[in-house]
């Protein structure tokens, strides 16, 4: 076979595997991925019975105990607005007041916000922190 | 002092200006005197920036807490180790590292090449000068490392417990090395594309610094890694986090890099290639760089938002794409080889097609770590991705990695006959096959196809290396007659690069094993029990022993001694305790914040060549809250009264309160023994764990002797003389001939 015609061919198979490859990605990406939810979102959009992930920051002072239920606030990294989560499960080392925080909620019967059993995470303590917190 | 710290960093700044301005001028006709000048500037800006570090250390040693960022990141109570490494858990700090870092490798680059490649040298040097200017630029405008503050606390916030690990505080100067290091090959691929010397001069000169990178970028991942198995409490060593993730980019592409540069010095192919793949390499260091300072990700991948950082970094990495992408495509005509694949069954195609999968792996894991924002970008929500997202496709890569990371070295340059690969490939896929056949007959494998053939792509790649070895020192005996040992060492010592990634290859199938092996066959149960009460987890009964607990003016803690046993059988004791340091948030109570601040876990590790044995506790400390709220209540009016006292008295009453209430916390701690609650377990059983730690070991051992330069000639020299003595005729003979 005519070499250019050869390596022709080849770049189109691989043009071709490369595309499809990125396809796959893409709809993998959009397919897996779950919609992240900051206090103030949540506070518009919360419909009961969805659940819904909540990001942001453990508002200081917000941390109590009662029983084998964390109860905390989590705030809009944005806007000074919060909401109470209560929470029951492991708790990572890492959670504390001021830190960021990833957990999975869903609207109670109050205006108190359910977090899932065991879906709480924390950012990675490795980060650097804000050199002043408000 | 900080006056001093903060001259010489403005000292540096101008350094690096003048270095740039001399390298230019230098390269543009104004000679060689003005590009050693610049040189010169680079000797001193690593000099001032090792001069202001050490103030600053000192600073964090001797607990001076007028430094603000000491004042943030160090306390007295931290240990001296922890103090002086605590510099780097701050941002001004870090950067500071940077600088010093990468002040540090330019020069070295810069001094060893002070003789070499003149046309190239200025224009590297003005690119090392211009990222020196940044990273310096930032501590000066940004984030100054010698603020100071007029009133300063009589104790510091301390550094964050999770960070008081030791791999945990040399894995950021590791990182660091590595990301730094990458800008060396950077800046001599600028300067090559700049100056149109584009032969594989430049690759040649840079080639160590690529591969130290590599080593340090690979070390400071497994560091990581280790701590976050070791320390965070959760049993795992890799998350996909975007931090973790701007490590490995870098790595894998300075990975394939490594690789095909020896294509362009042996065949004289892939300049395009290389050229850009170490623009990508360095951009993306700085890209690793950039978010872990920055806010760029939210969610669990928030970082603490520095608008100011993040419109300095995303300038600088804008002009690396930019400037890159114009350099390329200027020099596109001179980039062009005549050189081609002569087969697809060579090793340069074998390293082709493994550079183009290290570069598909880097192109996933960039995609995905960015998706949150791309996702925000085009739907205006931000979505959260965790693992999964990343399993079905690196997975897959990562296993066809290894497998061409046996066959590539194996099979000769340009062209391979059927009998030769044969010879090659029989050995290594039978020994293959048997793994998979063994694994398949008396294992339960399940779903797991993908580990099953990780299991036999890493037998595949350790087998290959085995025979090359075997076969070089066969070869390597048959000429010298040496005892295996000794041929076995001269040939590792004369053939360092080849025979260090030999071993670097097996290391990183030993380690990937015991990766695959981990996460899909590990074991976990969290079980809530007394002390006397028993759980089983992978037929191993793990028995609550006794409960454990102390209090330290550093920290509380409630631990556990379990008794894992199998069959009857004593296997092990394990030791895990749960550290609860002091809260600064007065409304915690003045008790309270004791029992409420920062978490860190002491894991309970039996580690084994076939598995590890893991356990963590978490004690729920909810039974003494009831009495620590008594205690706030009680303490706090005790000390507003003693604090209403006149000054004589007051010190003597606070005083007695403080003894009062150190005694009060230790009852409370120790109610965990004398009347012990249930306490939740984290307990693991994960094979081939040590797998991972051993193969990245082995692979760092590889990557040491690969990168160990050999004896120079005049070292040589001696040995040389005393061989040709004894090989050259006697002196009349040569005298007659003469005649």
């Amino acid at each position: 076979m005519d070499p250019s015609r050869k390596r022709a061919i080849r770049l189109t198979i691989a043009l071709t595997v490369a595309l499809l490859l990125a396809s796959a990605l893409v709809y993998t990406s959009f397919a897996s991925g779950r919609d992240e939810f900051t206090a103030s979102q949540l506070l518009k959009r919360a419909k009961p019975g969805n659940s819904y992930i909540l990001a942001g920051t453990v508002l200081d002072g917000s941390v109590h105990r009662d029983g084998p239920v964390l109860l905390f606030r989590v705030r809009d990294p944005k806007l000074r607005m919060s909401v109470p989560v209560r929470y029951t499960g492991s708790v990572p080392d890492p959670f504390a007041a001021g830190r960021g925080v990833l957990v999975t909620v869903r609207e109670g019967e109050t205006s108190t916000f359910i977090g899932e059993p065991n879906s709480l995470t924390t950012k990675c303590p490795s980060k650097y922190q804000a050199a002043a917190s408000n | 002092m900080a006056v001093v710290g903060r001259s010489l960093l403005i000292l540096g700044l101008c350094a690096c200006l003048y270095g740039i301005g001399a390298s230019i001028y230098g390269a543009r006709g104004g000679g060689r005197v003005w590009v050693d000048s610049g040189r010169r500037a680079m000797y001193v800006l690593a000099g001032m920036t090792l001069f202001a570090f050490v103030i600053l250390d000192v600073a964090f040693i001797t607990s001076d807490f007028s430094y603000n960022i000491v004042a943030t990141g160090s306390s007295t109570t931290t240990p001296t180790f922890y103090r002086a490494a605590a510099i780097w858990a701050t941002q001004q700090g870090s950067l500071l590292l940077w600088v010093l870092l990468l002040s540090s490798w330019s020069s070295l680059a810069l001094f060893l090449t002070r003789r070499r490649i003149p046309e190239i040298v200025p224009y590297a040097q003005a690119v090392l000068f211009a990222l020196c200017t940044f990273f310096t630029g930032l501590n000066v405008l940004f984030a100054n490392p010698f603020a100071t503050s007029a009133n300063p606390p009589a104790e510091g916030a301390g550094l964050d417990p999770l960070l008081r690990h030791t791999t945990m505080m040399i894995h950021p100067p590791m990182l660091y090395s590595g990301y730094t290091l990458l800008l060396v090959p950077f800046a001599f691929a600028v300067g090559a594309l700049i100056s149109g010397r584009l032969s594989a001069e430049w690759i040649q000169v840079t080639r160590r610094f690529a591969l130290a990178a590599w080593l340090c970028l690979g070390i400071g991942i497994l560091l990581g890694a280790r701590w976050s198995y070791t320390e965070l409490g959760w049993g795992g060593y890799w998350a996909w986090d975007p931090v973790e993730n701007a490590a490995l980019m870098p790595w894998l592409c300075v990975t394939a890099y490594i690789h095909s540069i020896m294509i362009q010095e042996k065949r004289g192919m892939l300049k395009v290639w290389n050229i850009s793949l170490i623009l990508t390499t360095g951009t993306l260091a700085i890209v690793g760089t950039f978010l872990v300072r920055s806010g760029i990700l939210s969610s669990i991948h928030a970082f603490v938002s520095d608008p100011t950082l993040n419109i300095s970094f995303v300038g600088l990495i804008s002009v690396m794409v930019i400037g890159s992408l114009y350099l390329v495509i200027w020099r596109k005509d001179s980039l062009k080889t005549d050189a081609r694949l002569d087969s697809l069954i060579s090793r340069e195609a074998v390293f082709l097609f493994q550079n183009l999968l290290l570069v598909a792996l880097t192109a996933v894991i960039f995609w995905i770590t960015f998706f949150p924002l791309i996702s925000e970008a085009i739907t205006g929500t931000e979505v959260s991705v965790g693992p999964p997202a990343f399993r079905p496709f690196v997975v897959p890569l990562a296993i066809l990695v290894v497998l061409l990371s046996g066959i590539g070295p194996i099979i000769a340059w340009r062209r391979v006959t059927v009998a030769k690969l044969r010879r090659s490939l029989t050995f290594p896929a039978v020994v293959a096959l048997a793994v998979l056949a063994v694994l398949l007959a008396f294992g339960s494998i399940g779903p797991h196809v993908f580990a099953l053939l990780m299991f036999g792509a890493g037998a595949f790649v350790i087998a290959a290396v085995a025979q090359e070895f075997y076969r070089g020192v066969r070869a390597r005996r048959a000429m010298t007659s040496e005892s295996p040992p000794v041929a076995l060492g001269r040939l590792v010592r004369r053939n360092r690069r080849r025979y260090g990634g030999y071993i670097v290859h097996a290391g990183v199938a030993f380690a990937l094993i015991g990766v695959a092996a981990s996460t899909s066959f590990q074991d976990s149960r969290t079980a809530t029990i007394r002390p006397g009460q028993s759980v089983m987890i992978h037929g191993y009964k793990v028995r609550y022993v006794r409960a454990t607990a102390s209090a330290t003016a550093q920290k509380l803690s409630f631990g556990a001694v379990l008794n894992v046993t199998s069959g009857g059988h004593h296997v092990t004791t394990l030791t895990t305790s749960y550290g609860l340091y002091p809260s600064q948030d007065p409304t915690q109570g003045p008790i309270g914040r004791f029992f409420n601040g920062s978490a860190e876990s002491r894991v309970g590790l039996r580690a084994g060549l076939t598995q590890d044995i893991w356990a963590v506790i978490n004690p729920n400390i909810t039974p003494l809250q009831g009495l620590i709220q008594k205690g706030n209540a009680v303490l706090q009016k005790a000390l507003t009264n003693a604090l209403a006292q006149p000054p004589a008295a007051r010190a003597q009453a606070l005083n007695q309160l403080y003894q009062l209430r150190d005694i009060a916390i230790e009852k409370l701690t120790g109610r965990f023994v004398t009347n012990p609650w249930p306490a939740t377990f984290l307990l693991i059983v994960s094979p081939l764990v040590t797998w991972l730690w051993l193969g990245a070991i082995m692979a760092a051992i590889g990557g040491l002797i690969a990168l160990w330069p050999l004896p120079p000639p005049r070292r040589r020299r001696p040995a040389l003389r005393q061989r040709r003595r004894e090989l050259a005729p006697e002196p009349e003979v040569r005298a007659r001939e003469l005649v």
